[in-house]
């Protein structure tokens, strides 16, 4: 379920990618992405609190978006 | 945060500077069981934190097991400035010959702690100062240098002081210093320290404050005293919503969102951070407004502190609105505190457009912010709207809508 | 001309992979300061919008040699231990964002710093900016909104509260009015610098014609700059904003900054506004009234 505010999608290639899921959750100041054995996982009750740093985007470019709901009709 | 004195004097007795025999009791039953176990004449001291005991009758001699049982019936019911005794002290009562005075606090402009002392103790330290300068010292000593005795014995020794009373005073005075470091103290004073028959020193009675940043620090302190973590020794004590507020502030330490204060108005009010909150709250009293309560959210807190928060205030009871404001902000986000307080109206099951009076917080990330409060019909306004005048539409709306 | 700090500044930021100091590292890059690195232990390697991160700040000085300042963002628990690294590192201008911060160690810390010849603003302060060359710390926010609030021009501005910094830059910039540097001094009970311990500097600066400060109850800093005003027959006016006032009627209870307390008589705002008007400081009761005071107050100057 995305946030009220904001929502994380993922390309579903870099789910299966270890090293940048552990990257992603290294990056993300507010612990939106967390690596597991299975590859990433959002942590849906955080997704309210992304503070639209980009680092995110910076180490999985075109792979990561950032949806604004509050821009949307 | 203050101490009781029983608390400061188990503080003391912890490193060994010397005191009456006592004990805190609570029943008139206890008090006499005390004064017998004493064996004297003793003297019963209400428990309060404000000053003044003595002049409102919290304070009270006893020579014999009934009269301490008496007096303890007479003490409870006293208010000194507004508050009750939560306890008394039986202590046994010496012969004094003379009392002294000693204190330890920061001076801020300084920035150094300072050793107050007086020879001339019992009464009130400023008017000393003012009536016989030279029977009160003020020494300033190093907090990053390691202690040492020497600056208590000049500082006794600059009111006059000498002999064996000067070589009796310096480790009793000494120790002070020590334990104002120690313990993160932001005030630590004897007044009076008795002078007995024999030449021997006590302490008398006891002022701590020890600096709420550091509970934290002294935790172990605090517990083998028994002062919970809801205990804000604030001037009053404070109210279930000022707690649940405080609850809010420690759900994580992203930022701050609390500093609750209940007052009994009907505008409730989510604004910051901690000059724009002193700002805010006296725009909205000068334009004749009613606030429900005073907060702060500074430091960038996380969207949900501003949605706890928000939910607080809303839901205590005669809120009809709440006004978010705060100064032009830097490191606190307009986005983030927008999605905190929309989310938190719509949680409270109310309507943003309705429930927000206004919103003026200009600054950082503002423009994400006010497409969020675009999105949800709540009224804003950017730095052109200053918080005088923000505050006066709150308060104009009030007027309007009840 | 400006005060502490101007676009040669280099400086680094310890603490930097937090949440709040990333963002101030982003926005003071994007203004235009010079950050040359960032501490974080254990993260050494890393970088963080192109700022290289290490373990301590001896290895920053090593790679890229004397720093002229410090932004100390760490947790209340760590920030004496960082202000001291820095202070051993020969680090002379440490900016201390962190918040809750006992006085016992923000006294060490000063103390500490008189000692090295180092100055410390804050704790508990957003740093301080000289307009269009550069900002260190949170000041202002993003590039963006600083450039909206700041200006460039002949007014020093102090203020305990961060925020009202910002304020006060903010109503200055609208009415025509820039700033020559302005100083989040912090709000605590013991600051680094008070705006006493500032003036000097804006003394000495050809640029800086006038004063606003951001004051609030608590303390005896209005105090002193009063006194420093007075022994020092000071060439600039000064304008203070006055907040707080409802606080008069609550004696003993701590509203806003950990100094602001009305515990006496002298902690009052009706008091403080007593000593800065004996001292010739003109008193606005809303901050829309500062640019007018200010003009005025130049007016008599020429
Ligand atoms: S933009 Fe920043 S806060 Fe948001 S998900 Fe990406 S890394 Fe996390």
């Amino acid at each position: 379920m995305p946030g009220l505010f904001i929502d994380v999608k993922v390309d579903p290639e870099v789910a299966k990618d270890a090293t940048l899921a552990a990257k992603l959750a290294e990056v993300c100041p507010v612990s939106i992405f967390k690596a597991s054995e299975r590859g990433l996982e959002i942590v849906e009750s955080e997704l309210d609190e992304c503070v639209l740093c980009d680092l995110c985007l910076e180490v999985a470019p075109g792979k990561v978006e950032i949806v604004k709901l509050y821009e949307q009709k | 945060m203050r101490f009781y004195e029983y608390e400061a004097k188990a503080l003391f007795a912890r490193h060994g500077l010397p005191m009456g025999a006592s004990r805190v009791v609570e029943s008139a039953a206890a008090a006499r069981e005390a004064f017998d176990a004493i064996g004297g004449p003793c003297v019963l001291k209400g428990q309060v934190l404000s000053g003044g005991r003595m002049k409102a009758g919290a304070v009270k001699f006893a020579d014999t097991a009934d009269e301490a049982a008496a007096h303890f019936d007479a003490i409870m019911p006293v208010e000194v400035k507004g508050q009750k005794s939560r306890s008394v002290l039986v202590e046994s009562k010496s012969e004094i010959v003379q009392e002294y005075f000693a204190a330890v606090t920061w001076d801020g402009r300084a920035k150094r702690p300072v050793l107050v002392f007086s020879d001339m103790g019992g009464i009130d330290i400023e008017e000393v100062a003012e009536t016989h300068p030279d029977h009160v010292s003020k020494t300033h000593f190093s907090s990053i240098l390691p202690l040492s005795p020497r600056v208590a014995k000049e500082a006794i020794g600059a009111t006059g002081v000498t002999g064996s009373d000067l070589n009796r005073l310096t480790p009793i005075i000494f120790e002070l210093m020590q334990l104002f470091l120690r313990y993160d103290l932001t005030l630590a004073e004897i007044n009076p320290i008795g002078k007995l028959a024999d030449g021997r020193f006590i302490v008398l009675d006891g002022h701590i404050d020890l600096e709420a940043e550091a509970r934290g620090i002294h935790k172990e302190l605090l517990d083998e005293l028994g002062i919970g973590d809801d205990e804000t020794r604030q001037a009053r004590p404070p109210t279930e919503f000022e707690i649940a507020g405080a609850r809010v502030n420690a759900v994580d330490h992203r930022g701050v969102a609390g500093n609750v204060v209940e007052f009994d108005g009907n505008l409730g009010l989510v604004i910051g951070a901690g000059g724009g909150s002193l700002t805010l709250f006296d725009a909205v009293r000068k334009h004749g407004g009613k606030p429900a309560n005073y907060c702060e959210i500074g430091g960038n807190p996380s969207v949900s502190k501003a949605r706890e928060l928000t939910k607080l205030i809303l839901g205590k009871p005669g809120v009809e609105r709440i006004a978010v404001m705060m100064n032009v902000v830097s490191n606190t986000r307009v986005d983030i505190v927008a999605r905190g307080v929309v989310s938190g109206c719509i949680e409270s099951g109310k309507d943003p457009a309705e429930a927000i009076a206004i919103f003026r917080i200009p600054g950082a990330w503002e423009d994400e912010g006010f497409k969020i409060l675009e999105k949800y019909g709540v009224e804003y306004c950017d730095r052109s709207v200053s918080m005088y005048e923000a505050a006066g539409r709150a308060v104009a709306k009030m007027g309007a809508g009840s | 001309m400006s005060i502490l700090i101007s676009k040669d500044t280099r400086f680094i930021v310890q603490g930097i992979t937090g949440r709040e100091a990333i963002n101030l590292t982003r926005e003071n890059l994007d203004y235009g300061s010079k950050i040359v690195g960032g501490v974080t232990p254990g993260r050494a390697g890393r970088d963080v919008y192109g700022v290289p991160v290490y373990d301590c700040v001896r290895d920053i000085v090593k790679a890229h040699g004397a720093v002229d300042g410090s932004i100390v963002c760490v947790p209340p628990r760590f920030t004496q231990d960082a202000v001291f690294e820095a202070l051993e590192n020969e680090v002379k201008l440490i900016v201390v964002v962190t918040e809750n911060v006992p006085r016992r160690e923000v006294a060490q810390m000063v103390e500490l710093a008189e000692l090295r010849g180092a100055r410390i603003i804050g704790p508990n302060c957003l740093g301080m900016i000289s307009p269009d060359e550069a900002k260190m710390g949170g000041i202002g926010g993003p590039a963006a909104n600083t450039r909206q609030a700041y200006t460039p021009g002949n007014i020093g501005v102090m203020s305990r509260s961060g925020g009202m910094t910002t304020e006060i830059a903010s109503t200055l910039t609208n009415a025509g009015l820039g700033q020559s540097t302005a100083v989040s001094i912090g709000g605590d009970a013991i600051i680094g610098s008070s705006y006493a311990e500032l003036m000097p500097l804006f003394e000495a600066d050809p640029d800086t014609k006038a004063i606003a400060i951001y004051s609030e109850p608590g303390g005896r800093m209005e105090a002193e700059l009063a006194d420093w005003i007075r022994t020092n027959k000071s060439r600039l006016p000064v304008v203070a904003f006055m907040a707080g006032r409802f606080m008069d009627e609550m004696q003993g209870m701590r509203f806003g900054h950990a100094g602001t307390i009305v515990e006496g008589v002298e902690d009052t705002t009706a008091e403080k506004i007593k000593r800065m008007e004996a001292a010739g400081i003109s008193v606005a009761e809303r901050i829309e009234e500062i640019p007018e005071l200010l003009r005025k107050r130049l007016a008599e100057v020429n």
